[in-house]
């Protein structure tokens, strides 16, 4: 884990979000740790999904304010997101599906690109310099996430578990200091999500990156985080370590006593 | 220009002791085509061969290039591609015009740089909407950007008639109207231009173009600047249409002439490029050879055949079917267009080759992804 320097990664203070009147999110408050592995949970539609949006600037918030690094803002552009560091990956497929493995993790770096158009229309030496740089670093995560033998395969012929591992290779590739995973395991088995929780592990304690997950397997849940925060409505109904969550009587009642 | 297109290509294969010798296998088939192109090819023709079938099909297939680059890898839909294509015309003609000491090719590359420049403004709407949308908005500036060029006299120097013949060619004192010079610097401006295009979209700026034509929501959120690819886009595009469409009033027709650059200007274009291929640079040259080559076989297959015994204008008619209907079946046969047909084939022919990108699966996403 990094080193905790002063104050939470990502604060958020009283944030609202409705669409069409309809309340996604009500009064939301929470910090996450600097280099924790922060999970949300709740049942589906509760928001968590919606208030990813918010942290990286696809939504933005009706009031309150997301702090991130300790600067205040209540509406982000996602690529100002992306370059302050904050990395994400989604829910659905999201990559880019007639590239392959390694374009789409290549991609992901485009933000430590300096190199102009016409540096790389006619390959001049810092071009070259640079995609030799960015090659090295990209194949450096593609071999961290065990996708070497699918690394010049086109994303969209490879299986979904796959998929979810190269989303996660993309999001990572950029160095995020914040990353944002939505369901990382949905649909995959117990050994693939085995492996994918060993990933997210290592990108939080090698790579240094706070990690804020979306995750419906409440097992995977509870070994994975240091932290867990429990929507339901779009209101928080529990916020503490897994032990404190897993026994507090409001959690039990609003979503882990039911069955899903 | 064979040693760019090499290291594009050695690029792209993977880093190792093979490298080398897979870019050189590459990259000879190509070499002994440009070598034929630019060696046998002048020697052997005719004026009629490039007159009539070899200028228009290197232009059309540099057209080509220019919305397959905007459309294809960066998957920003244009109609605009006839009204870049004049102003590209209109540009150079006017920098000859009034700037007689600016070479030609400077003057090609400038009259490139405006179009595309036209290009960008073209695509400001492409911030705001996508698809069919942006395909109308394009519409409307093919139609205004024909109407200031007939409108305007300035343009086309005040002549009387709405064609104006275009400056004699010279490069360095070297004459080149004759068909075969025409053709020489017609074929090195496509190759030249050619090789930047497969450098550029192999490069960060083609791998942003085409993350923002798979899933433009997932390439903001992970860094790319979807604003900033998409207007380069249309600027590289742009350009590139802009050079074909001044070769096509010099090297081809001899005037400048708004009204070859058209709706159905655009239309052809857009067909080259669905026949061809998407997001492939060869698929370029091999729709421009079905689009512009197509007909003419077909008219001459038809007039050995039927010459004298059917109606000459029934004869046009049959030819217009048949050509429709070989667009047809190709497309069935192939969606992803003939270059990834030709792939298929040639993987077929050499299975000890390294397996190229599958060409499954076509443009356009679910737009869901969260």
């Amino acid at each position: 884990m990094s080193a905790s320097s002063a104050g939470p990664i990502l604060e958020l203070r009283d944030v609202s979000l409705s669409f069409k009147g309809v309340k996604a999110l009500n009064a939301l408050s929470f910090a996450v740790a600097r280099g924790e592995i922060c999970a949300l949970i709740g049942p589906n539609g509760a928001g968590k999904s919606s208030l990813l949006n918010i942290i990286n600037g696809v939504y933005r918030a009706d009031e309150g304010e997301v702090v991130f690094d300790g600067a205040p803002f209540r509406r982000i552009r996602p690529l100002e997101a992306a370059r302050r560091g904050i990395g994400r990956t989604f829910q659905h497929n999201a990559l880019f599906k007639r590239l392959s493995v390694i374009d789409n993790v290549l991609a992901g770096l485009t933000r430590h690109s300096r190199t102009t158009l016409v540096e790389h229309a006619f390959g001049l030496p810092r071009d070259l310099a640079e995609s030799r740089a960015l090659r090295a670093r990209a194949e450096d995560i593609i071999e961290h996430l065990e996708l070497t033998p699918h690394r010049g395969t086109v994303v969209s012929t490879l299986p979904y578990g796959v998929q979810k591992r190269v989303d996660l290779a993309r999001a990572l590739v950029g160095r995020p200091s914040l990353l944002l995973l939505d369901e990382p395991m949905a649909g995959m088995n117990q050994d693939e999500k085995r492996q994918m929780s060993r990933f997210v592990t290592e990108a939080n304690a090698v790579l240094g990156a706070t990690v804020v997950l979306i995750e419906h397997d409440i097992g995977v849940v509870m070994d994975l985080s240091h932290h867990v925060v429990v929507l339901d409505y779009g209101r928080k109904v529990g916020d503490g370590t897994p032990r404190q969550v897993r026994n507090d009587p409001d959690v039990i009642a609003a979503y882990l006593g039911t069955v899903h | 220009m064979s040693s760019a297109e090499t290291e594009a290509a050695a690029d792209f294969v993977a880093p190792g002791a093979a490298r080398d010798w897979r870019g050189l296998r590459r990259a000879l088939p190509l070499g002994l085509l440009l070598a034929v192109a630019f060696v046998i090819v002048p020697l052997a023709g005719t004026d009629y061969w490039f007159n009539a079938i070899l200028i228009p099909f290197l232009i059309m297939a540099l057209a080509g290039l220019g919305l397959n680059l905007l459309m294809g890898y960066a998957g920003q839909a244009s109609l605009g591609t006839g009204a870049f294509m004049a102003t590209g015309a209109y540009a150079t003609y006017n920098l000859l015009l009034r700037l007689p000491d600016i070479p030609l090719p400077i003057s090609l590359v400038l009259g490139g740089l405006i179009a595309g420049a036209v290009g960008v403004v073209v695509g400001l709407p492409s911030l705001r909407i996508k698809g069919f949308y942006l395909l109308a908005s394009t519409l409307a500036a093919q139609f205004l950007l024909e109407w200031i060029f007939n409108q305007y006299g300035w343009f086309s120097n005040y002549s009387t008639s709405s064609s104006i013949s275009a400056p004699k060619l010279a490069i360095l004192g070297q004459d080149l109207s004759s068909p075969v010079g025409r053709y020489l610097m017609t074929l090195t401006a496509v190759v030249a231009i050619a090789a930047v295009a497969a450098r550029l979209v192999k490069s960060q700026t083609g791998r942003a173009w085409s993350a923002v034509r798979d899933m433009d929501t997932a390439a903001a959120v992970i860094g790319v600047p979807v604003a900033r690819s998409k207007l380069s886009a249309f600027f590289v595009g742009a350009a590139v249409c802009g050079v074909a469409g001044a070769l096509w009033a010099f090297a081809y027709l001899g005037t400048v002439d708004a009204r070859s650059f058209g709706l159905d200007r655009s239309f052809q274009v857009m067909f080259i490029i669905i026949v061809g291929g998407m997001g492939s640079i060869a698929g370029n040259f091999i729709g421009s050879a079905f689009i512009v080559l197509l007909p003419i076989l077909l008219s001459q297959v038809s007039d050995r055949l039927f010459g004298g015994t059917v109606d000459a204008g029934q004869l046009a008619n049959l030819q217009r079917i048949a050509f429709g209907a070989l667009i047809i079946w190709f497309l069935i046969k192939e969606p992803a267009g003939l270059a990834a047909l030709a792939e298929r084939g040639w993987r077929r022919l050499r299975p000890s080759g390294t397996a190229g990108p599958e060409r499954g699966s076509r443009p356009g996403n679910t737009g869901k992804i969260f």
